[in-house]
Formats: structure tokens, C-alpha cells, sequence
């Protein structure tokens, strides 16, 4: 499901994932847990050097959401990163956001949708924006680096200070083409 | 096939959190939430009504908020069984005050006693300590279950995770508010977090 992307052709010239781990780490978030995507793997190197907060490596993506509600429990703000296949994995999971009023952030990049080479990836993608509005999050979408971050950081702002469930979706065409 | 336990699953929770101090503590779906609020309800508790899979999940990420107290998950054999993934979650994020307790009666209680995995070979225990916990074990009679809550009280290298085998049979349900929201701003209450 989790396929290698090694190679990435950004059209993104700029380095948005260091400004996105600037705006999360301005949010207060203290714990980051992922399913690693090629699309993230900045923003996982990022967070794994920072002592300042606990990363976890999922074995399923909703792992996380259970986690980020364990966080908040505790007294401290979490986020979650998966690729679009990995949201069919926490819809059922996604209950516990909704009927708790979790505050709950998913950073999900999209695969599938854009110059996309795996097939497999397409159903998913499709089935990412209206599975994740049928449990009851809203979801948020970003096309650029610019629209990336401030979209990021608006939807910080509703997860942690409105008890909100928020995913934003990262679209393909920001994260670049997969050279096979 | 081992001996069917004949422990009371009231009585095993009982005692193990007898001493339970100032434990926060996750409950699983179904029977294990019954029992949690049978031995007396309190802020410190979460109940969990659904989420089946992320209860030890949960208590991962409750352990990692608040390094300074122990966190117990108090989970059934199937919702366990549901987030197996989680125990290597858990083993790698090596938490030094989360434990979970599995009350253990072999069958899904909830949904009219079916047969699970655990009753059939399949050993809760074995795999956590294959994920690297620094403690595991298996409890079957009450005098078990006491040493237990003394070891749980003992500070721990890493996550632990114990199996309580218990009579296959549901005890008259005792049930703890449905409202996760109430619940839950009750318990960061405590812990001096006011509700926005």
C-alpha cells in the first residue's frame, strides 16, 4: 500500500515542509505520529530529531487517531500524518474524535489524483474527501506551498482551540511527480 | 487445552486496582468498562464505549502526555485483538508508565459469548514480549492477581502487558456515562486542564 517514492521531481521550489513543522511546532503540538508517506518525509525527519516532542512510527494509520485522543486526555496537542490510503484505515476509529469532541489534525497527502502511475492508489483517493465528511470531519485542501501553510495553520487553530476534527488534504500535484 | 479459569472478573479488577493510588485508567469496550466503573467510578477514569482496537493506543498516547504518573489500560481479549498492530506501536514508542491488562475470558462477551483467538492458542502475552515490552505474565487466580497489582505498582523499564484469565460469563452490567465529552473534560479536570 505504502509504496517507496525515493525520487521526487518538486515543483514546489520552496521548502514548505519546514515552514509547515514551524506553524505545527508555533501550535504547541507535542507529539506527531505517522505511516510514513514520501510526501512527509521531510516533516518526519523534522519531528524525530526535535526532542521536544514524541514521535511514533504506526504500524496503521488508525493508531494515531486513538493516540491523539490519549494526547489530548493527557493535556497535550498531537498531530497525525498518513498518505490518502491510509484514511480507510481510521474511519471507524475516527468515532471516537467525533462523539468525544477530540481535537483531532490530519495532515493527509493525496495519492491517485495527479499524474499518478499506481492504479491501486486511485480508489482510495477518490474515496478520501467524501469517507472522511460521511464520519463527520472537515476536511481542508491546499493546491500550493502559500495555500499549504496558511491552511495549516487556520486548521490548527480550529483542531486545538475549537475542538474541531480536521483533515487537510495535500494535493499531489504540490508534492510532485514519482519518477519510476 | 488448559483449564478454563474460574476467576470472577469483578473480583480480579477488583483487586487489582485496590491499590491503584493515582493510575489514570483506559477501559476497553464492553465488559471491561463495566468492571472498571464497578470497582468505583472516578474522574481519572476513561471509558470507552467504541474505538474498538485503541484502547491501549489511547493509553500510549496518555502515558507520553504525562510521563510523570502510570497510565493502565484495562482492555478484553477482543479489543486486543483488534489493535495487535498497537502492542508494536507501543513496544517501539517504549513508554515507561503504560501497562495494559487484558481481562481475558476467551470469547467476544459482548456480542453473545463466540469463541475468540485467545481461547485457541493465540497468546497476548508471547506477542508483547516479542514487540520488546519489559515485562509480561499471566494471572489466573485471585492470589496471582494480587501480586500482580504489587508489581504494577513497582516503577517498570518499559511498557508491560499482562493477560488476567477470567470465568466466561457477564456479570450484571454496570455502566458509566455514554457522554465521551463529559467524561473526558472530567478527566483533564483533574489534572488542570479547564474545558474551553
Amino acid at each position: 500500500m505504502h509504496s517507496p517514492q525515493p525520487h521526487l521531481d518538486s515543483s514546489a521550489g520552496d521548502d514548505w515542509p519546514s515552514e509547515l513543522y514551524r506553524v505545527l511546532k508555533a501550535a504547541d503540538v507535542r507529539q506527531m505520529s505517522y505511516v510514513p508517506d514520501a510526501g512527509h518525509s521531510q516533516l518526519i525527519r523534522l519531528f524525530s530529531a526535535d526532542r521536544d516532542v514524541t514521535t511514533n512510527v504506526l504500524t496503521t494509520e488508525e493508531e494515531g487517531v486513538a493516540i491523539a485522543a490519549g494526547a489530548w486526555l493527557g493535556g497535550q496537542r498531537s498531530v497525525l500524518l498518513m498518505q490518502s490510503s491510509g484514511v480507510g484505515n481510521c474511519i471507524n476509529m475516527l468515532s471516537l474524535s467525533a462523539i468525544g469532541r477530540f481535537p483531532l489534525l490530519m495532515l493527509v497527502t493525496m495519492r491517485g489524483e495527479w499524474a499518478e502511475f499506481n492504479p491501486w492508489q486511485v480508489p482510495m483517493s477518490r474515496a478520501t474527501q467524501p469517507s472522511l465528511e460521511a464520519i463527520g470531519m472537515k476536511v481542508m485542501r491546499a493546491e500550493t506551498p502559500e495555500d499549504l501553510i496558511e491552511t495549516v495553520e487556520s486548521a490548527a487553530a480550529l483542531a486545538y482551540e475549537s475542538d474541531q476534527q480536521i483533515a487537510v488534504l495535500i494535493g499531489q500535484r504540490l508534492i510532485g511527480k514519482k519518477k519510476w | 487445552m488448559p483449564v478454563s479459569s474460574q476467576l470472577d472478573r469483578r473480583a480480579a479488577v477488583a483487586a487489582l486496582l485496590k491499590h491503584r493510588k493515582d493510575t489514570l485508567v483506559v477501559s476497553g469496550l464492553g465488559s471491561p468498562t463495566y468492571d472498571l466503573h464497578a470497582a468505583g467510578d472516578r474522574d481519572d477514569n476513561f471509558y470507552l464505549w467504541g474505538a474498538m482496537g485503541g484502547a491501549a493506543l489511547i493509553g500510549l498516547g496518555l502515558a507520553q502526555a504525562q510521563p510523570e504518573k502510570r497510565a493502565l489500560v484495562l482492555t478484553g481479549d477482543g479489543e486486543q485483538l483488534m489493535g495487535l498492530g498497537g502492542i508494536a506501536t507501543i513496544g517501539v514508542a517504549r513508554p515507561r508508565n503504560l501497562d495494559i491488562v487484558v481481562i481475558d475470558n476467551q470469547h467476544f462477551g459482548e456480542t453473545g459469548m463466540q469463541a475468540s483467538h485467545t481461547g485457541r492458542g493465540v497468546d497476548l502475552t508471547a506477542i508483547a514480549a516479542a514487540c520488546g515490552f519489559a515485562a509480561t505474565g499471566t494471572a489466573r487466580t485471585i492470589a496471582e492477581v494480587e501480586r500482580l497489582a504489587a508489581q504494577l505498582s513497582e516503577p517498570a523499564d518499559g511498557p508491560r502487558l499482562f493477560v488476567i484469565k477470567v470465568l466466561a460469563e457477564n456479570p450484571p452490567r454496570s455502566l458509566p456515562s455514554r457522554d465521551a465529552v463529559f467524561i473526558k473534560n472530567r478527566f483533564r479536570a483533574l489534572l488542570g486542564f479547564a474545558a474551553a
